[in-house]
């Protein structure tokens, strides 16, 4: 650090560097960070490896990276019991959809409670923070009897239906995505809405073409969110969906190796590496979106 | 928490006004708008009338009336002018009503019924069910030429009795007359609108066709026919005989009479219970049976207990590594941080369900990386003892969930003013004072919210427990299928869709205890922590 103050200019000595005062300083919190990223990334590098082993069982796993080669890879894609490329595809499906119309349907619910006035509006908010308390598994048993009750009359939405499943969770469109948007929607001063009024625009118009444009970090924030609880969910997909090509990763890599002992855990690690590659890559380029809008709730 | 009206325009605006706002709409909407939208209405209106039409068809009266009502509605809010709020809900609502708001309410419904593997049809389906089971080839039965048709999937026989006279049935019609059949060597061998299935079509669908009984007539009694090759059926009858008038199953060989007792099913005057039986109200049956039968009741007791141990501990010890991680890497004197900070969110990024399938992997007792290779072949039973399951689940679950608690901690940190450590520290406070008495207290009320959030997510963390353990070890003095590890909504899966008797009645009444549960911990939750909004004001 230097100080000028004109007339003499004063210059500390560089201090010698001191193993122990650098310790007490920053050097242990080197030491913990090391620790931690051994703890949080070893059973990720564990996966690789294992996924790059061509012998299939858990024991010839243990050997870190002691083979590499992608014959686990090519098992995994052309495993006649399991139909990997498909739970892929359907996962992506039943996910990609499920986050497009939640934002869709959450956007315009956040739209009308941001925006208008009307009798019902608080007891509809505080109804989606209630509804949010009871997430829709807690109910899955009359999920399954409503979903084949629905079969029998209308099999092409019922059970074993990628449409039936999709429908069941965009019943929890509405909800924590709602609030967190409407906190955002509250954020856009009301004056860009009255100004577009005033030349001529219509409610419909304001709401595509401008409100939805503004918002758009929001709108990437809920669509990961209920893109990645959507491809984690195991209870409902693993209740609705009976065909294995009709299930998602979440079902069909599970049943896979539901006796890790007797699994091949080559192909299952080479399925898990390629089913995570794309949500972590994903996540970690938004991350600081997620962040955001994970913690939005909370600095109210 | 932001519910008040903030806006300005709370004054509800005159008439002139209104109609002003419908000029101006009226005059902005594009013919491109008004198209699309009598587009997709046109959509959703043929997809209502073509459901309704089916419902007509299987005489789903209560559906019927539901669907036609929410249609007229959907129709009556978006051709009238106005009702802007409802225009933008409905789409959304309509979802929520159904798939979360009445589900919630079925599971009651659920609770106080006996459904389960035995119980899950009607009285009359329940019947019939009987009596096919029960069936026996009469002795001296005539030979019956068949077809086998397929129409849509679903299969008939095309009967030829010894007379000549064609008829037509399958599972759920009794065999009709048919006048219109193709007659090939006396034989109905086929008929419009079906394809008859050739020898090597019966071949492929022998256990289909062999299950297939087509009763006789409109009375259970009459028996029903039945092929073991496809070509040739004979009578069948049940040895069960049913009685309309005194509604008892008489079984002809032993001659026991079985009577509904209003249990659900017939039962003999011995006691003994011929199954399936059908659905009834039982009342509070399944909770009287979880609170006082031995075999439920300590289980129960057991899974809640761990359930509110397990999220208490999962949120506390995520909590406070996520904490103290945040405040050692907080420091800017620090490189290297940004290589930290990635590496340590690693575990949230990769999916939560393949993380607990690959620890159960790591941690198997006699192949798993954890036993072999860092404790040198040591065959500590991780998942497999009650006490170390139950440790494994919270040290998984802490690794899955550390790195949102360190995110969460680090930008609440940063949030508080550096004003405020300074001003205290030139007060004489030292670093440790300082965290205590101003630091952690201004955390707490920015992160107490989501630390609620994570403990009911925790609550019901299914995919943890039921990909790691499977709730196991299994508990095996449990009248249920219940382990160690398994928390309340697990314990309701594995009730309801695991093993041989799948008890739905029971797995509702058992969440009907969740929703009670969570309803009061949340409520007190809630009260917490406005009391702790309030100290800091």
């Amino acid at each position: 650090m230097t100080s000028v103050d004109g007339v003499t200019r004063v210059i500390p000595l560089k201090r010698p560097f001191n193993i122990r005062r650098w310790f007490a300083r920053t050097g242990w919190r080197h030491l913990v960070g090391i620790v931690m990223v051994v703890f949080s990334g070893f059973p990720l590098l564990y996966v690789l490896s294992a996924s790059l082993n061509p012998q299939g069982t858990l024991t010839g796993s243990n050997a870190l990276f002691s083979r590499v080669g992608f014959e686990a890879y090519a098992r995994m894609l052309n495993s006649p019991d399991a139909p990997f490329a498909q739970w892929f595809g359907n996962t992506i499906l039943i996910a990609g959809t499920t986050s497009i119309l939640t934002v869709f349907l959450g956007a315009l619910a956040a739209y009308s409670f941001s925006r208008m006035r009307f009798i019902g509006r608080r007891a509809g908010l505080l109804t989606l923070v209630l509804v949010q308390m009871f997430p829709q598994l807690l109910a899955v048993v009359a999920l399954f009897l409503v979903m084949s009750t629905i079969g029998d009359l209308f099999p092409a939405i019922g059970l074993n239906t990628q449409i039936g499943l999709i429908m069941v969770y965009l019943g929890g469109a509405l909800g924590v995505n709602t609030y967190l948007m409407y906190g955002f929607f509250n954020t856009i001063p009301a004056s860009i809405d009255e100004a577009a009024k005033i030349d001529g625009a219509s409610h419909a118009r304001i709401f595509f073409t401008i409100i939805l444009r503004l918002v758009a970090p929001i709108l990437a924030v809920v669509g990961l969110l209920s893109f990645i609880a959507t491809t984690n969910d195991f209870v409902v997909a693993s209740v609705l969906l009976i065909d294995p090509d009709k299930q998602t990763l979440a079902v069909g890599l599970y049943r896979l190796v539901s006796n890790p002992n007797y699994a091949d855990w080559s192909a299952f690690s080479a399925g898990a590496v390629l089913a995570a590659l794309p949500v972590m890559a994903l996540f970690l380029y938004l991350q600081k979106y997620i962040v955001g809008g994970l913690t939005a709730g909370s600095d109210k | 928490m932001r519910t008040d009206d903030t806006d300005a325009s709370t004054t509800k605006p005159s008439k002139r006004h209104q109609r002003a706002a419908m000029l101006a709409e009226a005059a902005s909407g594009g013919l491109k708008t008004i198209l699309i939208k009598i587009v997709l209405l046109g959509i959703v209106d043929a997809i209502a009338l073509y459901a309704l039409f089916i419902l007509f068809l299987q005489q789903q009266w209560l559906i019927f009336g539901l669907v036609a009502a929410v249609t007229l509605v959907v129709n009556w809010i978006y051709f009238t002018p106005g009702k802007l709020p409802a225009k933008y809900l409905t789409p959304g609502v309509i979802f929520l009503v159904v798939f979360q708001v009445f589900v919630v309410g079925y599971t009651a419904y659920i609770g106080f019924t006996n459904y389960s593997t035995g119980h899950n049809s009607d009285k009359a389906q329940a019947i019939s069910a009987l009596m096919s089971s029960a069936q026996e080839r009469v002795p001296d039965s005539p030979t019956y030429a068949v077809s086998v048709l397929d129409q849509f999937g679903t299969l008939s026989f095309l009967v030829t009795d010894p007379d000549g006279e064609v008829s037509l049935g399958s599972a759920d019609t009794p065999l009709s007359p048919v006048n219109n059949a193709t007659i090939d060597g006396g034989e109905g061998v086929g008929l419009t609108g079906y394809t008859t299935l050739s020898f090597q079509d019966i071949l492929s669908r022998t256990t289909e066709i062999t299950a297939l009984t087509v009763p006789f007539s409109d009375d259970p009694n009459d028996g029903a026919l039945r092929t073991n090759d496809g070509s040739s059926a004979y009578l069948y009858l049940s040895s069960l005989v049913y009685d309309e008038q005194a509604d008892t199953m008489t079984d002809t060989a032993s001659g026991t009479v079985f009577s509904d007792t209003g249990n659900g099913a017939f039962i003999s005057a011995a006691g003994e219970e011929i199954l399936p039986g059908w659905r009834i109200n039982v009342g509070f049956d399944n909770f009287a049976r979880a609170f006082t039968e031995e075999g439920i009741r300590t289980p129960l007791i057991s899974v809640t207990l761990w359930t509110i141990t397990f999220a208490t501990l999962s949120v506390a010890t995520t909590f406070f590594l996520g904490l103290f991680l945040a405040i050692v890497f907080n420091d800017m004197r620090m490189k290297g941080r940004k290589f930290y900070r990635v590496a340590m969110i690693l575990p949230y990024a990769f999916p939560a369900f393949l993380s607990a399938l690959v620890w159960a992997g790591m941690l198997s007792e006699s192949f798993g990386f954890v036993n072999q290779v860092l404790l040198g072949g040591a065959e500590i039973p991780w998942l497999t003892n009650e006490w170390l399951a139950k440790i494994s689940v919270l040290v998984v679950n802490l690794w899955l969930g550390f790195p949102y608690m360190f995110l969460v901690c680090t930008g609440a940190l940063q949030s508080i003013p550096a004003e405020l450590e300074e001003a205290a520290t030139v007060d004489g406070a030292k670093p440790w004072a300082v965290f205590r008495l101003i630091k952690l207290p201004l955390l707490l009320v920015s992160v107490a919210p989501l630390l609620i959030a994570s403990f009911a997510y925790n609550f019901n963390n299914f995919n943890l427990i039921y990909m790691l353990t499977g709730g196991g070890p299994r508990d095996a003095a449990a009248d249920v299928n219940v382990g160690a590890t398994d928390i309340l909504i697990s314990m309701v899966y594995k009730v309801a869709f695991t093993g041989q008797a799948r008890d739905y009645g029971l797995a509702s009444a058992f969440s009907i205890i969740i929703f009670v549960l969570v309803a009061v911990i949340s409520v007190v939750a809630f009260r917490k922590t406005k009391a702790l909004e309030e100290l800091n004001r």
